[in-house]
């Protein structure tokens, strides 16, 4: 019986880019809780950047505002169904 | 105004009645103006679900100030929110222009459509 690991479909959907960068974002809103939702997953911990794909000065930023969320009760620091 | 940009929100108590809420977040805009700072933009956002229980609380006030002026005025606000138990939370934090520019095209409405739609015209 061999131990499989089922891939993690998540890499063929995050492309590799920084959206941030592409999209000329230069402010992440800690108060926009529906676009922080995409770097967290589903138990509320904030996704790496091997998965988002995002350069580490944005990942900083995405960070803080998630934990500036966090602190407003607009995101869980732990959830089991957040998607 | 000389100084620098800040904006706080905090969370009052949901037991509050529609009018005490409001008469709260007068106060603290008053303490604001008394510091000389200039409350540029107020918004409330009314009682919202909180994402897990604050004070056993589920849901709260949540209210917006953004002003200018210098850093006393946000040490007193602060003093003032520690003091008033009606406020459940509270973070301030400092815009650059960055951030004042978001700000100013999010007064405008122009995040009806927040960014996503530029990224699912991509994959759409």
């Amino acid at each position: 019986m061999t131990l499989v690991n089922e891939s993690v479909s998540r890499v063929e959907l995050r492309k590799k880019y920084c959206r941030f960068k592409k999209n000329g974002i230069r402010y992440i809103d800690y108060k926009d809780e529906n676009f922080l939702l995409k770097f967290i997953n589903e138990q509320g911990k904030i996704l790496p950047r091997r998965l988002t794909g995002t350069s580490a000065k944005y990942q900083r930023k995405v960070s803080q505002a998630v934990k500036k969320a966090r602190h407003l009760a607009l995101l869980p620091y732990v959830a089991d169904n957040l998607k | 105004m000389v100084g620098y940009n800040y904006e706080t929100v905090f969370i009052l108590n949901p037991s509050l009645s529609e009018k005490e809420a409001k008469d709260t977040v007068q106060k603290f805009r008053d303490v604001l103006v008394q510091q000389g700072a200039n409350v540029y933009h107020v918004e409330e956002w009314g009682v919202r679900k909180l994402a897990y229980t604050i004070q056993k609380k589920n849901t709260g006030f949540y209210a917006l100030f953004e002003y200018s002026g210098d850093k006393n005025s946000v040490k007193i606000l602060e003093t003032e929110f520690r003091r008033d138990e009606k406020v459940m939370r509270f973070l301030t934090t400092v815009l650059d222009k960055f951030a004042l520019e978001y700000n100013e095209r999010r007064r405008r409405g122009e995040f009806n459509k927040p960014k996503e739609t530029k990224k699912q015209e991509k994959e759409g």
